[in-house]
């Protein structure tokens, strides 16, 4: 494993960047402001979305300090629930949610369907300001002293009871959502009208399919939580009593409306990610996907299925015990298309020729923690089990599992998969692997003692616990503090890189997509011509353009053949 | 991306163009009924749970009014459909007064609509501002009937803003016909704007039975 880059043969030194890409095709601050390249847009979002990933990362840090200690020093309890609250907002609707869709699949997906741009590129820019404007009224509400309902902004709390400054923070995701919605649209219609030439639904990249998925739920689940935060806000602002039990509203009805949507968010974050895993893996075991269809429809099925399970938040509201049983049988048959997925990414290494670049280690990062965070999801769904573990640090490690350990790995991975498509530039290898190693290990030591934390029984959002729960909360903050600096790695060598990187040509992987047929960094206008598509997706061996004098799997040359 | 006449510069075809703005608009269509959605269970939850006050206060809103309003939206329904009609046969100066009549349409029943607004105020008939029912009503009766209007503004509140969304599309829409430019091979347009003020028509649809129909018998 002692390889560096220059041993690609289609990454070395000779390889200069292009004369003209969308880079330097126009200068000045409005060139971007008011660009309607979704390359361009997809950079926008890279910064927001980062700005927030810190903003959010402040407040983590805050609580793994203050947890360091049973009675913990550092803040009082009402600023802790405020930290956390503060911490889940910022970092599930202006981060995860935005952070592969709006970047990487705003970048990707005309590119890799052969097309100009996205179908709406006005409404692309729309959204990005949409999520400006949102966020700048959640800034607002985290610095006129912040709100402390939690993330989920249940009623009557964040409605009659709160002190805090919730309402502009439920203006600000309300707004927010319209973002979403427009860029959920966007790619639909975009995956639907502006395929190239040959490029059928089944010839799709299988990261197009999970965007498509994922915009379904854009689209069918945003739109509620819109509706819903807009009844909690005019309750809040004008004394209705939609959800407060004191004027004959149901708080429960609350708690519906808002997991119809936020149980299928958690999918709007997984399943792109999940598309980006399904580019590495056969990029990097040189095989064609094991499974293609599989894949695809198990995107969509996850999509579905999502819709039908939001109940399994509530099992402990007191609904009735068929209603439970029934969204706990349902929540269990996302297990199916989930499973469907590791099993084919895994028969996909089997006899692959697999070599360990960074992108592969998020990818086999990502296998390994989504299978963990998804199996506690199974002992969340048992009824049984969930009496046990329900609002423990249990619930807490498992998403983090998902949203942490999947989506963000897998969107860091990406990252650094088409940083060269990107910027035209490779990331230093190296460090880049010490960075995933280092992610990998900070990960596991911040988040799996929290397992064992709640299911000893400490519960989530307190801002103290038992003196015996120590030992796990020090190992938790330990490790966050190597997850942090795993994360300011790539964070210095990203930005070095777009400057003194090396140069990596066209397709430095090398990988199948339409993607890196095209310059790195490409033109403002995508191909030179419009391309045509005459081979099957991932299909290694009937493409003498990648340069592979390879043929038959499993006597495939490793990337790294001096190994 | 450089526009060539009517074409923008990402598509190949003008087909490709139509196609992908009324996908996009359907797909629209789509989120506001999810949107309009979350509103209607809160409804169906809360007469389910209440009917007899839900009823009662059904009852205290102008009934005419809201028939009236019901056939003046159908109407304007029309217009829009004549007007998209004229413009897929190339009648310039049809398409623009079949929009003009729609816009006057529309208007009335925001008119009639701020009418009705007027009723509830001065009834004491709005949440929050000086509720009371109806004098010597128990304190839950008063409650569950402010969450009847609770609803009643925001369902109708929702939809108007949806109307003056409209208003304002088709005041655009009427400049640019007056300046010529809807023909038959193009008014895309024309035929989106019209199928979103369809929408809002068919959530009046809805809207009016559950508002002012529930205990009229």
């Amino acid at each position: 494993m002692s390889t560096t880059p220059a041993a690609r043969p289609s990454a070395t030194p000779g390889n200069i960047l292009p004369r003209e890409h969308y880079l330097n095709a126009t200068y000045g601050i409005r060139s971007w402001l008011l660009t309607t390249d979704h390359k361009r847009i997809a950079l926008l979002y890279l910064v927001s979305v980062t700005f927030f990933f810190f903003i959010g990362g402040a407040f983590a840090t805050m609580i793994r300090i203050h947890l360091l200690t049973p009675n913990g020093y550092l803040v009082t309890p009402e600023t802790y629930n405020k930290l956390f609250t503060m911490h889940g907002v910022a970092m599930i609707f202006f981060f995860l949610i935005p952070s592969i869709p709006a970047v990487l699949g705003n970048f990707l997906i005309p590119l890799m369907i052969g097309a100009k741009d996205l179908a709406f590129p006005k409404i692309n820019l729309l959204s990005w300001y949409i999520y400006l404007v949102g966020g700048s009224f959640v800034l607002y509400s985290f610095s006129t002293g912040g709100l402390d309902t939690g993330w989920t902004f249940y009623t009557p709390l964040s409605s009659v009871y709160s002190n805090s400054a919730v309402t502009p923070a439920v203006i600000g995701v309300f707004i927010n959502g319209f973002s979403s919605i427009l860029t959920g649209l966007n790619f639909i219609v975009t995956i639907h009208t502006m395929r190239a030439p040959g490029m059928t639904w089944f010839r799709l990249p299988l990261f197009v399919w999970a965007h498509y998925a994922t915009s379904i739920i854009f689209i069918l689940g945003t739109p509620v939580i819109a509706i819903t935060l807009l009844l909690a806000g005019l309750e809040r602002m004008f004394h209705l009593g939609f959800f407060n039990p004191a004027l004959g509203g149901d708080p429960i009805l609350f708690q519906h409306l808002f997991w119809f949507y936020s149980h299928p968010a958690v999918y709007i974050m997984i399943l792109p990610a999940m598309g980006v895993i399904s580019e590495i893996i056969p990029t990097f075991a040189r095989k064609p996907i094991f499974g293609y269809t599989f894949i695809a429809g198990s995107s969509i099925a996850i999509a579905v299925i999502g819709f039908f399970v939001w109940a399994h938040h509530m099992f402990l509201t007191g609904e009735s015990t068929y209603a439970a049983l029934t969204f706990s049988l349902l929540s269990y048959l996302v297990a199916i298309p989930s499973a469907v997925k590791v099993f084919n990414w895994t028969s996909t290494l089997y006899k692959g020729s697999i070599s360990y670049d960074t992108p592969m280690l998020y990818a086999l990062g990502f296998i390994g923690l989504f299978l963990v965070g998804g199996l506690t999801g199974l002992f969340l769904a048992c009824l049984g089990l969930d009496i046990h573990i329900h609002d423990t640090y249990f619930v807490v490690a498992h998403f983090h599992y998902i949203m942490v350990g999947g989506a963000v790995m897998g969107y860091v991975g990406g990252l650094h998969f088409w940083w060269p498509k990107i910027t035209g530039r490779l990331y230093p290898e190296f460090l880049a692997r010490i960075a995933a190693v280092t992610l990998f290990i900070g990960f596991n030591l911040t988040f799996f003692p929290q397992f064992i934390l709640g299911y000893l029984g400490m519960p989530r959002r307190y801002h103290s616990y038992p003196p015996e729960f120590q030992v796990f909360n020090v190992m938790s903050t330990a490790g966050a503090s190597i997850l942090a600096l795993g994360y300011l790695l790539p964070m210095i060598y990203l930005v070095w890189s777009m400057r003194y990187g090396q140069v990596a040509g066209r397709n430095p992987w090398p990988a199948t997509g339409l993607e890196w047929q095209t310059d790195s960094p490409p033109l403002t206008e995508n191909f030179d011509v419009t391309p045509e598509v005459t081979w099957e997706a991932y299909d290694f061996e009937n493409r003498p353009d990648l340069g592979l004098d390879v043929k038959g799997a499993p006597s495939l040359a490793p990337a790294h053949g001096d190994d | 991306m450089h526009r060539t006449g009517e074409l923008f510069g990402q598509f190949e075809t003008m087909d490709q163009q139509r196609e992908s703005a009324s996908l996009g608009m359907w797909v629209f269509l789509t989120t506001e009924v999810l949107f309009f959605g979350g509103m209607f269970m809160t409804y169906t939850l809360n007469r389910s749970t209440y009917p007899e006050i839900f009823g009662e206060a059904s009852r205290s809103i102008n009934l005419t009014l809201g028939a009236f309003n019901t056939v003046v939206l159908i109407g304007s329904s029309l217009t829009m459909a004549m007007s998209v009609w004229a413009a897929s046969v190339g009648k310039k100066q049809l398409v623009t007064m079949f929009l003009i009549l729609t816009l006057i349409l529309g208007s009335i029943f925001l008119g009639v609509k701020g009418i009705e607004y007027h009723e509830k105020f001065v009834e004491h008939h709005v949440p929050g501002l000086n509720f009371s029912f109806e004098p010597g009503a128990s304190v839950a009766t008063n409650a569950h009937a402010q969450l009847f209007f609770s609803l009643y503004f925001a369902m109708t509140g929702l939809h108007a803003v949806h109307m003056i969304v409209g208003a304002g599309l088709l005041i655009w829409l009427i400049k640019e016909s007056m300046r010529g430019r809807f023909t038959a091979e193009y008014n895309t347009p024309v035929e989106m704007v019209g199928l979103y003020w369809h929408f809002v028509d068919i959530v009046w649809i809805f809207l009016f039975p559950l508002l002012y129909l529930i205990d009229r018998h």
